[in-house]
């Protein structure tokens, strides 16, 4: 286990990166304009970058560098790029139905970071790895699937959603680096691959949503119940 | 031999894919679709027997042949020929000859990424699998591009993706743990999870379990995960339904039925089987509560779905020779029954121009032939004698009443009752019930061509056996069973 027997240096710098990445997914949590979820989240999809590329290094791991360079480019170059171009296409350029305003959700973000630090520090204890950067990435890994769901819930427009989901990938992704970083090659690929047709396939379905069912909110959709 | 008969399988239906996308002839994109499914059918019948003699890889490990994946192969061709027949009727009366090729060909790619998934050996390609499945049938949702199915297109595509990313995330879990005993890079395929865990610290295997158990609940429609399931299933065209419900929701069950069996080699005591067990029974008082109270056709259709999966999340959660068989048969049956039961909702609504179960009356004297087949398949999927699914019901309750979960067994019981009553009462309704004759002389008015033989034919070949299986069960799929349920209750210690 890698994060088990890590140099003071290397487990501040990784535990450095996964909280700068939380942040982001507060700093999304935090606004209510679309350009600033896709601003956070590329830089976000970067700094993943970097923690494959350092864990790669102090792990001796060389094919995280590939990850860490397709990492870089897909999610913090490519998927960005696909979703301004969406952004541009509608009208939309803010959160308009709001469920709960930004300060509530950093509230309620903040109780679920909470929440997974205690569940992460349970698993780390049976584990025997209390005070590690296993417990720190685990903690990251559940609260920004956390956050990635409270945005599911609070956000209705379109693209919120789309930036929810992928903040959820981000996360399994960063925790998988640190906790798994032998994972694979093949399978870390396929998940990018996977990522970049959902992005696609997500944005032809806004495209649908906004030429059908005139909107790109959620909010409107409330045809099919029952 | 088996190599051959899996290179069918998967090929088929990519030549398919690849013919629609080449050449845009509506009729002939029809055919070329129809074939592939035969071939798949053919080569999946034969597959069956070999798939017996045990697992056979290929693909360097990534591909695998086991007779639990067999099984499932066998229901979701059956489906994928049987609503192949139905789509040439059903689309040709659509009037989307433009852009029929498009659909044939997001047909036969959902139908690949759907017998892909139980042939894959290693759980993260296994959850690509999945996804893609999603992906491609959620183009297949919206095909009729009206505001509904847009809709229910968004949600299913929403809803289904963040479920699953759990599923990932219990899928990394697993791995980790794994990775603690046996090394930090090693190939995470089911026999190596099997074996490894119980080795993998009870707490990770756990929540690991109950991760993968939400995530791959939502794609099988589980409550209180399912609430894309009557959106998704009820606006797509029906032969697209009949796919959703009777092949893409079985492919993720033998997921959890194989999730199940690594949790028991890992000795996590009981709970694990007493949350399927719970979620199984939940599904079907969701189920029962909506398909009382239901006022649209496919809709009633698509709670039955979940009303289903939960009776088959009992028969895996029960576990034992019995479950695991009663679970099996019902799925098979299920998807036959289900299938039946889309096609003849296809049809009423192209009667009758609505999908509300109030503006149809007098189905007998609007469709008297597939009217007929619709009520028989009424009564099948209720699980009525002398369908297939009243002895998988009673093998699943068999089941639950011998294991630690009989409480389950009675609320399955009770509720199956309330569904049959609630069911049919709709079904009295359309039949036999007093007609409005406002809303009738209005689709009076309206002429319909009648749905020809390609909307008949699949209502008798889903029928047919469904009525066989209710009167025979088999030797050949007793054996079958006893070796998939020998399998999936062996434990870590042996291969």
């Amino acid at each position: 286990m890698l994060a088990a027997q890590l140099g003071p240096l290397a487990a501040s710098l990784f535990s450095l990166m996964a909280i700068a990445s939380l942040l982001l997914a507060f700093v999304m949590l935090g606004s209510r304009w679309l350009t600033d979820y896709l601003i956070a989240f590329a830089v976000q999809s970067w700094l993943i970058a970097c923690l494959s590329a350092a864990v790669g290094y102090y792990g001796h791991y060389p094919e995280l560098y590939l990850i860490a360079l397709l990492t870089a480019l897909f999610r913090g170059m490519l998927l960005p790029y696909l979703i301004l171009n969406i952004i541009k296409r509608q009208d939309v350029d803010r959160e308009v139905h709001e469920r709960l305003s930004p300060s509530a959700c950093m509230v309620i973000g903040a109780l679920l970071v909470l929440f997974a630090f205690v569940v992460s520090g349970h698993l780390g204890q049976s584990l025997g790895l209390t005070g590690t950067v296993a417990v720190l990435a685990l903690t990251v890994m559940l609260s920004m699937k956390l956050i990635g769901f409270l945005m599911l819930v609070v956000r209705s427009e379109a693209l919120s959603q789309i930036l929810g989901l992928l903040v959820l990938e981000n996360g399994i992704f960063l925790g998988s680096q640190i906790l798994v970083p032998g994972m694979p090659l093949l399978i870390e690929l396929v998940i990018l691959f996977d990522l970049l047709v959902v992005v696609a396939c997500f944005g032809v379905l806004i495209r649908y949503l906004l030429a059908h069912a005139r909107t790109s909110s959620a909010h409107d959709l409330r045809r099919l119940v029952g | 031999m088996v190599g051959d008969l899996l290179a069918v399988i998967l090929l088929a239906p990519l030549a398919a894919v690849l013919g629609c996308l080449l050449l845009h002839r509506p009729r002939f994109v029809e055919w070329l679709n129809l074939a592939a499914a035969l071939a798949v059918f053919v080569a999946v019948l034969r597959l069956l027997p070999w798939a017996l003699s045990g697992p056979y890889l290929f693909w360097h490990g990534y591909l695998i042949v086991d007779p639990l994946g067999a099984w499932v192969l066998l229901s979701v061709s059956s489906v994928y020929l049987l609503a192949s027949i139905y789509a040439i009727g059903y689309m040709r009366s659509t009037g989307e000859d433009q852009r029929l090729y498009r659909f044939y060909a997001l047909f036969a790619g959902f139908a690949l990424t759907t017998l892909a998934g139980p042939l894959m050996n290693n759980i993260g390609v296994y959850w690509i699998a999945i996804e893609l499945t999603t992906l491609v049938s959620t183009f297949l949702v919206c095909f009729e591009l009206g505001r509904e199915s847009v809709e229910a297109a968004w949600k299913y595509m929403v809803i289904v993706s963040a479920g699953i990313s759990l599923a990932l995330l219990g899928i990394v879990f697993y791995y980790w743990g794994g990775s603690l005993v046996l090394g930090d890079t090693y190939d995470l395929t089911w026999s190596a999870l099997r074996q490894v865990a119980p080795r993998i610290n009870p707490t990770i295997g756990l929540m690991a379990f109950l991760l993968v158990l939400i995530g791959f609940g939502t794609k099988v429609g589980l409550a209180p995960m399912h609430t894309w399931l009557p959106d998704a299933h009820s606006e797509g065209p029906a032969p697209v339904s009949a796919m959703l419900s009777g092949a893409l929701l079985n492919t993720a069950m033998i997921g959890i039925a194989r999730f199940i069996q690594v949790s028991d080699a890992a000795h996590l005591g009981s709970l694990p089987r007493a949350v399927v067990v719970t979620i199984g029974a939940f599904s079907l008082f969701v189920a029962a509560l909506f398909i009382t109270r239901q006022t649209g056709i496919k809709r009633l259709m698509a709670y039955s779905s979940v009303e289903h999966m939960g009776i088959m999340a009992l028969g895996f959660g029960f576990g034992g020779p019995l479950g695991i068989a009663g679970a099996l048969y019902h799925m098979l049956a299920h998807s036959l029954s289900k299938s039946l039961m889309f096609f003849g909702a296809g049809n009423a609504m192209h009667a009758f121009h609505s999908k509300h179960i109030s503006d149809i009356r007098n189905a007998l004297s609007r469709m008297p032939k597939s009217g007929l087949l619709w009520l028989a398949g009424a009564i099948a999927i209720t699980g009525a004698p002398p369908f297939g699914l009243f002895p998988s019901e009673l093998t699943i309750l068999r089941a639950g009443v011998m294991g630690p979960h009989s409480w389950a067994a009675l609320v399955m019981l009770i509720l199956l009752i309330v569904i049959f009553v609630g069911f049919l009462n709709h079904f009295r309704a359309m039949y036999f019930g007093p007609s409005e004759s406002v809303t009738l002389a209005a689709t009076d008015a309206l002429t319909t061509k009648p749905l020809g033989l390609w909307c008949l034919l699949p209502m008798w070949m889903a029928l047919v056996p469904l009525l066989l299986l209710g009167l025979w069960w088999p030797q050949a799929f007793s054996r079958y069973f006893t070796v998939i349920a020998a399998q999936l209750a062996s434990t870590g210690t042996s291969p």
